[in-house]
């Protein structure tokens, strides 16, 4: 089936969190229209009530308009996409720190490296 | 709205103990897993519901029902082994079924078992253990049913058919109705389930909604399984 699942964490949560990804990401770019709960379970290889309770979730949290007939629609406000990234990079960058510091990395060695790794990514590109 | 209800449900094999006592109602619009390990009641649960069995004491209900004729026009059932006389192809299946059931639908049939690409004119009997599998549970879900008992329907097949049988029931999900899956391949269906009814010893050890139950213990329905009754 389309989508893995982790062990441990409930299946709409995981479903909620890829979602925000292909949000953030622009896969389902602002004002696109979703798929429908259907389509969207079958493409996880989902319970539809499940699918639904992910994009209720979703709702709340205004990154999803639901328009009565014609259906489900990424949100347009370009500030709740910056909240939506700023929150997600939060995440990662604090485990990213976690697990340098759990090598015993000191914060400003943590620094040097992602700026040196950025700065050779740049001369690579030009 | 409960369709399936068992109230102090028990059935005895002489002095056997298959199941003890039941109560369990489950609703429409819901995937329900009933698992538990062999022996534990799974089959005995289904048989009663679909009136192959009667029941030792208490009762079963379909949509308010004694399990009877009547049941059996709105049930649809896929038993845990070949149950489609072997003889027969494609074309004479789907007219087996026209005429025994006023709620299947042939094109729903016709769609799916055209996607599958198998010859009209092939006997069930001759086909691949597979194929044969996937035939059997096209025809049990191209019944408008109100309840699909499904006994079994992923064991001993390859990966890759138990991925189009799982498609297979989500792709006709209703709102109408319920879908009881029994099985002991836990991990393969948890992601379709909304609920797990688990049995064990012929008692119900617990019944709870799946994704709760994964948020309350911190693991997959598998793994708590394995872990709490050692029993996959």
């Amino acid at each position: 089936m389309a989508w893995k699942f982790n062990d441990g964490a409930p299946i709409y949560l995981q479903i909620v969190n890829t979602l925000k990804r292909n949000i953030a990401s622009g896969a389902y770019p602002p004002g696109s229209r979703l798929p429908s709960v259907r389509d969207l379970a079958l493409e996880a290889g989902v319970n539809p009530n499940t699918m639904q309770r992910a994009l209720s979730e979703l709702e709340r949290s205004g990154l999803v308009n639901s328009q009565r007939t014609a259906g489900r629609f990424i949100t347009e406000d370009a500030s709740a996409l910056l909240d939506l990234r700023k929150s997600m990079s939060e995440e990662i960058v604090s485990e990213f720190i976690a697990r340098l510091r759990g090598i015993g990395m000191s914060d400003e060695q943590i620094l040097d490296t992602v700026r040196d790794k950025i700065n050779s990514e740049h001369k690579e590109e030009t | 709205m409960s369709i399936l209800e068992c109230r102090g449900l028990s059935k005895n094999y002489g002095s056997i103990q298959a199941l003890k006592n039941i109560d369990l109602s489950l609703e429409s619009g819901r995937i329900v897993g009933l698992v538990g390990p062999n022996g534990s009641g799974k089959t005995t649960l289904i048989k009663l519901a679909q009136h192959l069995l009667t029941p030792t004491a208490g009762m079963i209900t379909i949509d308010g029902m004694l399990p009877g004729p009547q049941t059996k026009a709105i049930v649809s059932y896929l038993p845990d082994r070949d149950f489609l006389p072997q003889w027969m192809n494609l074309d004479q299946l789907t007219a087996f079924y026209h005429e025994f059931f006023s709620d299947f639908n042939p094109a729903k049939s016709a769609d799916m078992l055209e996607a599958l690409g198998v010859i009209g004119t092939m006997p069930l009997g001759k086909m691949s253990k597979g194929t044969r599998e996937k035939v059997q549970l096209i025809f049990t879900m191209s019944r408008e049913a109100r309840v699909y008992l499904l006994d079994e329907p992923i064991a001993g097949v390859d990966p890759a058919t138990r991925d189009y049988i799982l498609r297979t029931i989500l792709t006709n999900y209703s709102e109408n109705a319920l879908v009881l899956i029994s099985t002991h391949l836990i991990t393969d269906v948890e992601p379709i389930l909304d609920e797990v009814v688990f049995l064990q010893n012929g008692t119900i050890a617990l019944h709870e909604n799946a994704d709760a139950l994964r948020e309350r213990t911190g693991k997959s329905i598998d793994g708590y399984f394995r872990e709490v009754y050692r029993c996959f």
